[in-house]
Order: structure tokens, then C-alpha cells, then sequence
């Protein structure tokens, strides 16, 4: 049989796989040569052949057969076998097979080998899988070894030792006497391994934690010196000395000084130092201050400590290094709960860190309520500082989170039942307790204990908060409306409603006076219709920006029933014809369309509104079609016009492009007009007008768009679905277009209509676009 | 606690993985995949900190190569993050100017003791005292 070959010529020849296929192919093929030189008990090659098959094993492939040969290798005398074999076994094997108790032998051995590297192998493997039974055998050996003079081998031992108290904890005693002069050693091997089994030691027993806390002054010193000591090339990293070590040291220090004073005390003057000497334009400073603040936030320090940790974290927060930053947030929450006050001053930093929406930052939220307590937490402290979006973000956030509505109120209304002046808050608790009163009430709530509130007390809180002085026009706004949707919600108190409702029909304040006479009209004229109208917010779409064009959806809650606006999940349709039309157009190059919900349908509402009010003298009346909800739009008008309309959508409108007729066929002619926007030179806007020149109107009239792959296309929502007969009137949809790479625009279009009395269905492409909608 | 190391490449090959407790080998690749496409979907000016189902990943990018170690709640981040810059740096030193291939070659060198973070010096007399060109 020939020699097996070696491992690099196995790695060469796998590389040049093409295909996973390929590859699984040539592992088999060496897996069967692997294995019948195993049953040849072919001592010269063994130790190759475990090599390739751990190579092997590391891509992922079956690797099992190979573990009595590791086993046979360790037994070898040749200390490369012995190198393979007790690699093999720590990656191979493990306390699951029954194999492993076979190596015990062998290790005790080898722990007493004359050479150290031998030793050293075999304190290795028993570090890494030695599994409970091999542990309490091999315990005293390696006690002993952590005695030797040897310092490689001691720092081996110290790390061994680890892992036997962390499998058999009981036999944490036996090491005691050996850590005696742990901390005297000058080998800074030694010296961290042997700090790491302190850690773990006091981890794991108080008692070890009462004993080793008489070693605090010693580590402080050992701390000193690394900090003081010049320069040492053997340690240096990057100008500071071994900062491992520091930060493991550091660590000790935060669990020996935890709870009790004289420790802290002792710790006090070097953390100090630590902290004011340590270079931070280097990222291993950094590392070395996260540990230190850590550790000062956990130990009874001195108020001044704190101050120098949480100005430390402060500083941090302000660093451009993402990474520096999310560890500053990280600790900041930490330190939040027990003291506010410092962190009250960094407040701003936090807020503005809030905006950054660095997905592990943003992901930190490990739960939504988290997150929610998170955002109130801010609100209750940072109140009037909040950006103006995070109050309908938050509201977002909680409609989303459909199971945490009763938690979210009933937390809401605590907070707000003490004080009612940040703004932010109490906006965000009134519009929750309009939306989820019923469940206040009904006092059902998982995760806290549920409070008894009756309705009258919640009517009561809100009607403070109209009355206060402190509350905005803006909060009193959203009050109202919470008023008046619990009049839905709510069943005995709908009386008191009404009256709170009427009393503000003649508030000097035009906005208060609006909604409670657009209420006071739904209760006396339209009270059929009421509940319809005042259903609860359906689940909002989530918007990956932060901007606030999410609020339009809330729209939905003041349209009049007859118009079906509940925004159903447009979702099922449109993808559908979407594929459908990836059918038709065959093409590879062209991307699906995804029409968004209806976002437009607020204008033609608004319209509506209008008219069943029409008796009414309303003032500012084009303010009537947004509706209350929409009021925190108003500090952000240019995206108002977003969802509001399907016109043009920007306030620089790019004069002069020509406009093109798209299509003409039937009767049917579609027109494009063109905006480019200053701001985004890469968003064409394109505004179809649909005009329909025959008798018979063309009912059910859809249209759809697909562009080539380069091109990311918008369609928003069509003004209706029929194209009156005689060109007396035109569908008017708006498309966006995202053209990045700044190619030629094309598209295809197909429409589908209904037309006397027979569905018609074309395809068209349209490939005169005039230069200046693209360029 | 270190839970695990990794190197692998944006083909997501892995080139050295090492575990410290046990995980099933099926469950491996999967994690790696996994593990590889969470930080291939980072961009640049995201932290190097990633939070992956009950453990914290910390990665850095090595012109094609990615290491990642995965740890649990108790370890300090930004400590780790140097750590892996120290151990590319011995891995230059040792090999003159490490690449890929080196790594994939050399196997059997990086599974020294990596238990400890020790200092580079030390590290490096670890590694040349197992002689690769034996295997």
C-alpha cells in the first residue's frame, strides 16, 4: 500500500475543489484510505493519518473512527505521535464517549514524564475535556505540578486546575495550599494563569472569597508595578504593560471588593491611578478603563470614584470607535439603576446615542420590554430633551408589540399618576391608555401585578392632565382623543365622556375645539358609526428608518367607516400579481414591485370628512383631512405632504422635464410626468395620470411596473381603481424610482381593467423617457 | 469565558476553529455559517460587538479572513479584542507576514494552549516549540 500522503498535499488537493460536491468526494476517498491503513496498524503513517482526519473533522466531516488511534498514538513514545494523538483526543473527544476513560492511564503517565513539553500535553488535554472521574483521579498530580519550580509547567498546571474545579468543585480545597505563593511569582504567565484560578475560586465559594481577601493588598501592588514599570518589551502592547493581566487582575479586585468596605477601601487609591494614568488614544487603554469602571461600579467605592468612572464613561460615549461606544451604553444602563443622578448629566449623550442606529446597539433591546422600559426610562429623566419622532416611535413600538399592551399601560399610567410634566410621557401615556384602556381596567397583566383602576380614575388622570397648566396644546390633543376613544372602550362612564367632550366645544384653543366638536358631532349624528371609527390601531408597518413617516398610518383611525381604510395587509395581492408579472416579462433582469399599504387614502377621507361635517363652521379646514393624531407631524412638514397626497412630493420640484404619454391603446392613455428632487439626485418621481377617452368607464383599473435590476422602483397607492368614461377625469398613481447608477430608465407596464363588461389585460413597455428623468 | 475561536473567510471556509466546550459537529458548520454571516452583513462603521443568541461575538476583519471568538456575559470585550490583534500579530511574527493559506497549512500550530492570554513572547515560544514541518 502506498504511504499515505501528507496532510499538506490533502489540504492542496481539497483547495482545488471546485464544488462542495467535489470536495465531499475527495474527503471520502481519503477517509477510506484513512481508514484501512488504521486496520493495518500501520505505526509509521498513524500519526499523519490522525493529522488529515482532524483537518478533516475541522471542515466538518464525521470524524469518529479516528479515536482509539489518538489513543494509541498518546501511548506512543515518539513525542510528535504524543503531539497529534492529545490534539486529536481534545478535539475528538470528549466526556460523552466512553473512550475518553481510556486516556486517564495514559495522562497520570505522561504528568510524570522527565520531559516538560510532554507534561505539558498532557495537562493540556486534561484541562480541556477531562471529564469529572479522570479529574478526581488526576487532581493530586496536578496539584503537584502546580508546585514545581517549573513555570511553564506551572502556569499550565494553574489553568488545569481551573478546569478540575469547574467539573468536580469539591475539590477546590486541595488546591489552597498550592496558591500560597501564587501571587509571589515574577513569570507573568504564571502570574495571569494563577489569577484566573482566584477568580474562579472565589467565584465558586464565598469561603475562598473570606480567605483570598487578605490577598487584595498584594494584588494592588502587583498592579502598581505593572502601571509604574517602564517599558519591557516581553509584555508590551501597544505602550502598556501586559493589559491582560491588568484586566484580570482588575476583575479580581471587583469580586474580592464587592461588599466589604476595608477591601474597596484598600482598592480605592489604585483604581484611581489605574484610571487617570491609562493612555486612551490606544484601544488596549480603552479596554483596560471599561475593566476599571467596571470594577468601580461594583465595589463600595467613594462617591468621588464613581464620579471619575461615570465622567470616564461620558468620555467614552463620546468617542467616535463604535465599539467603545456600545460598551459605554452597555455599562451606562447598568450603572443607571443605582446612580441617577451622575448619569442624569450625560443624559444628552445618551439621547443623541439613541439616534444611532448601529444594529447591535439598536439590538441590545433584548426584548421588546426591555426596549419599552428602556424608552420610558429616558422619558421619565430626559423628558423634554427627547427628539419629537420618539414619541410616535414609542407609540409604534407598543402597537407592535401586541402582548405587552397591558403591561405597557398599566406602567404608563403609574407614571404618569405621580406627574404629569414631561410632555413626552405623558403623550405617550395618553394615547396608550386611549388605545388599551379597556385593559387598564380589566386589570389583566402578565408581567407585573395588575392594579385596580376603575374608569372613573382613568378619566379622571386624563382630564387632569387637559385641565393642567404644564400640559402643551399638543399633550392636551392627545388627551382628548384618549378620552374619546375610551368612550368605546369604557362602559359606564360614557356619559362623563360626552360631557368632557362638549365642555371643550368651546375652548378657546382653535386645535381643542376642533376635536371636541368633530367628537361632539360623532356622538350626537354619527354615533353608529362611532365604534367603527374608534377601533383599535392595527398593527403598523415597521419602517426601517427613523423618520416619521410611519405616523400617516395613524390616519386610519378618523376615516369614516364606509371607507374601507382598516389598511388591510396589502401585502398577499400585490406580491402575487408582482410574480405574475415576473412571469409574463420572463425576464431575469427585472425586480418585483412592491406597492406600499395605502398611504394616500387620507386625502380622499379627508375630503369625506369634510362633508359629513360640512354643517359645521370648521376653522382652518384644510388642517380637518390629517386629524388629530397627525399633530406631531407638524413639526416635520416636509414629509407631511408624504403620505398625505399622491402629488408631487417634494418641495423642489425640478422645473421643465417634458412629460411623456407612456401608453395609448384602446382609448386608454397613460401619461408620465417627471420630478427629480434636489435633494436625492439618484429619485426620479414619476406621476401617471390614467385617462380613458371611450364611452364606458374601465372599472377595477391596476396598474403595475417593473424596472431592470439596477433599479429600485415605489408605487404608491392609485387615487381609485376607475377611469371615468369621456376623459372627464384620470387615475393619478405616484412612482418612485431609485436609479443609483444613473443607466438609461425603462419599464415595463401592465395593466388590467374591465371594460364593457369583459376583463382586458396589456403589456407594454415604455421606453421613451426623456434624459433629464434619469441622467 | 472564551466559548469559541474561529477563522474563517468570506467564502465562509473555515480555516481554524476551536471550541472549549462541546458543541455537536453538525451544529458546527451551522454555527460558523451562521456566525460568518452575521458579520459579513456588518458594515464598516458598525461596532465589532455582535450579540448572537445567548453569547457575544467579537470580531475583526483581516483582509479576507475573519476571526471570531465567542464569548459569554463575564468577558470584556474591548480585552478580547485586543487579544485577537495580539495573536495576529504573533502569527505574523512567527510565519513573516501571515496570509490565509498560512493559516491553512499550519493547523496544527495554532491548536497550542490557548487557554491563557500570555504575553506574546511567551506565546511565540509555544509555537515554534511544535515543529509543523514534521506532519
Amino acid at each position: 500500500m502506498p504511504a499515505p500522503i501528507r496532510l499538506r498535499e490533502l489540504i492542496r488537493t481539497i483547495r482545488t475543489a471546485r464544488t462542495q460536491a467535489e470536495e465531499r468526494e475527495m474527503i471520502q476517498k481519503e477517509c477510506a484510505a484513512i481508514r484501512s491503513s488504521f486496520r493495518e496498524e500501520d505505526n509509521t503513517y498513524r500519526c499523519r493519518n490522525v493529522a488529515k482526519l482532524l483537518y478533516m473533522h475541522m471542515l466538518g466531516y464525521p470524524a469518529h473512527f479516528g479515536q482509539l488511534e489518538c489513543l494509541k498514538l498518546i501511548a506512543s513514545q515518539k513525542f510528535t505521535d504524543k503531539r497529534i494523538g492529545y490534539l486529536g483526543a481534545m478535539l475528538l473527544l470528549d466526556e460523552r464517549q466512553d473512550v475518553h476513560l481510556l486516556m486517564t492511564n495514559c495522562i497520570k503517565n505522561d504528568l510524570n514524564h522527565s520531559t516538560q513539553f510532554v507534561q505539558g500535553l498532557a495537562l493540556c488535554t486534561l484541562g480541556c475535556m477531562g471529564s469529572s472521574e479522570m479529574c478526581r483521579d488526576l487532581a493530586g498530580e496536578v496539584e503537584k505540578l502546580l508546585k514545581t519550580s517549573n513555570s511553564y509547567l506551572r502556569k499550565k498546571a494553574a489553568l488545569c486546575a481551573v478546569h478540575v474545579i469547574r467539573k468536580v468543585p469539591e475539590l477546590m480545597e486541595m488546591f489552597l495550599p498550592a496558591t500560597k505563593n501564587l501571587l509571589n511569582e515574577k513569570n507573568h504567565g504564571v502570574l495571569h494563569t494563577s489569577v484566573v484560578l482566584l477568580t474562579e475560586m472565589c467565584e465558586r465559594s464565598p469561603d475562598m472569597l473570606a480567605h483570598f481577601r487578605k490577598l487584595v493588598p498584594q494584588l494592588v501592588r502587583i498592579l502598581k508595578n505593572l502601571i509604574m514599570s517602564g517599558y519591557s518589551p516581553e509584555h508590551d502592547v501597544s505602550g502598556i504593560s501586559d493589559p491582560f493581566l491588568q484586566v484580570r487582575i482588575l476583575r479580581l479586585l471587583r469580586i474580592l471588593g464587592r461588599n466589604d468596605d476595608d477591601s474597596s477601601e484598600a482598592m480605592n487609591d489604585i483604581l484611581a491611578q489605574v484610571a487617570t494614568n491609562t493612555e486612551t488614544s490606544k484601544n488596549v487603554g480603552n479596554a483596560i478603563l471599561y475593566e476599571t469602571v467596571l470594577t468601580i461600579m461594583d465595589i463600595k467605592s467613594e462617591s468621588g470614584l464613581r464620579v471619575l468612572a461615570i465622567n470616564i464613561l461620558g468620555r467614552f460615549l463620546l468617542n467616535n470607535d463604535k465599539n467603545i461606544r456600545y460598551v459605554a451604553l452597555t455599562s451606562l444602563l447598568k450603572t443607571v439603576q443605582t446612580d441617577h443622578n451622575a448619569v442624569q448629566r450625560h443624559r444628552s449623550t445618551i439621547v443623541d446615542c439613541l439616534k444611532d442606529l448601529d444594529v447591535s446597539i439598536k439590538r441590545y433591546a433584548p426584548s421588546k420590554r426591555w426596549h419599552i422600559d428602556t424608552i420610558m426610562r429616558v422619558l421619565t429623566t430626559a423628558g423634554s430633551y427627547v427628539r419629537d419622532d420618539a414619541v410616535p416611535n414609542l407609540i409604534q413600538l407598543i402597537t407592535n408589540s401586541v402582548e405587552m399592551h397591558a403591561y405597557t399601560v398599566q406602567r404608563l399610567y403609574k407614571a404618569i399618576l405621580g406627574d404629569y410634566s414631561q410632555q413626552p410621557l405623558v403623550q405617550v401615556a395618553a394615547w396608550c391608555i386611549g388605545e388599551y384602556g379597556d385593559l387598564l381596567v380589566s386589570g389583566q397583566c402578565e408581567e407585573e401585578e395588575p392594579i385596580q383602576v376603575t374608569e372613573d380614575e382613568v378619566l379622571d388622570i386624563l382630564e387632569s392632565v387637559l385641565i393642567s397648566n404644564m400640559s402643551t396644546s399638543v399633550t392636551r390633543g392627545y388627551a382628548l382623543t384618549a378620552i374619546m376613544k375610551l368612550s368605546t372602550r369604557f362602559t359606564c362612564t360614557v356619559n362623563r365622556i360626552k360631557k368632557v367632550v362638549s365642555i371643550y366645544g368651546s375652548s378657546i384653543d382653535v386645535e381643542l375645539q376642533q376635536r371636541a366638536v368633530e367628537y361632539n358631532a360623532l356622538f350626537k349624528k354619527y354615533d353608529h358609526m362611532r365604534s367603527a371609527l374608534l377601533e383599535r390601531m392595527p398593527v403598523m408597518e415597521k419602517v426601517t428608518t427613523n423618520g416619521p413617516t410611519e405616523i400617516v398610518q395613524t390616519n386610519g383611525e378618523t376615516e369614516p367607516a364606509p371607507l374601507e381604510t382598516k389598511p388591510p395587509p396589502s401585502g398577499p395581492q400585490p406580491t402575487s400579481q408582482a410574480n405574475d408579472l415576473l412571469d409574463l416579462l420572463g425576464g431575469n433582469d427585472i425586480t418585483p414591485v412592491i406597492p406600499t399599504a395605502p398611504t394616500s387614502k387620507p386625502s380622499s377621507a379627508g375630503g369625506e370628512l369634510l362633508d359629513l361635517l360640512g354643517d359645521i363652521n370648521l376653522t382652518g379646514a384644510p388642517a380637518a383631512a390629517p386629524a388629530p393624531a397627525s399633530v406631531p407631524q407638524i413639526s416635520q412638514p416636509p414629509f407631511l405632504l408624504d403620505g398625505l397626497s399622491s402629488q408631487p412630493l417634494f418641495n423642489d420640484i425640478a422645473a421643465g422635464i417634458p412629460s411623456i404619454t407612456a401608453y395609448s391603446k384602446n382609448g386608454l392613455k397613460i401619461e408620465f410626468t417627471f420630478e427629480r428632487s434636489n435633494t436625492n439626485p439618484s429619485v426620479t418621481v414619476i406621476t401617471i395620470q390614467a385617462s380613458n377617452s371611450t364611452e364606458l368607464d374601465m372599472t377595477d383599473f391596476v396598474f403595475q411596473a417593473a424596472v431592470p435590476k439596477t433599479f429600485q422602483l415605489q408605487l404608491l397607492s392609485p387615487s381609485s381603481s376607475i377611469v371615468p368614461a369621456f376623459n372627464t377625469g384620470t387615475i393619478t398613481q405616484v412612482i418612485k424610482v431609485l436609479n443609483p447608477q444613473k443607466q438609461q430608465l425603462r419599464m415595463r407596464i401592465k395593466l388590467t381593467y374591465n371594460h364593457k363588461g369583459s376583463a382586458m389585460q396589456d403589456l407594454a413597455e415604455v421606453n421613451n423617457f426623456p434624459p433629464q428623468s434619469w441622467q | 469565558m472564551i466559548k469559541f475561536f474561529l477563522m474563517v473567510n468570506k467564502q465562509g471556509q473555515t480555516r481554524l476553529s476551536k471550541y472549549y466546550e462541546h458543541v455537536d459537529i453538525n451544529k458546527r458548520t451551522l454555527l460558523e455559517t451562521e456566525v460568518i454571516k452575521s458579520c459579513l452583513s456588518r458594515s464598516n462603521e458598525q461596532c465589532s460587538f455582535i450579540e448572537y443568541k445567548d453569547f457575544k461575538l467579537i470580531y475583526r476583519q483581516y483582509a479576507a479572513l475573519f476571526i471570531v471568538v465567542g464569548v459569554n456575559d463575564t468577558e470584556n470585550e474591548m480585552a478580547i479584542y485586543e487579544f485577537i490583534h495580539n495573536f495576529v500579530e504573533v502569527l505574523d511574527e512567527y510565519f513573516s507576514r501571515v496570509s490565509e493559506l498560512d493559516v491553512s497549512f499550519f493547523n496544527t500550530v495554532f491548536h497550542g494552549t490557548w487557554q491563557a492570554h500570555s504575553s506574546p513572547y511567551q506565546v511565540l515560544v509555544l509555537a515554534l516549540e511544535d515543529d509543523p514541518t514534521s506532519v
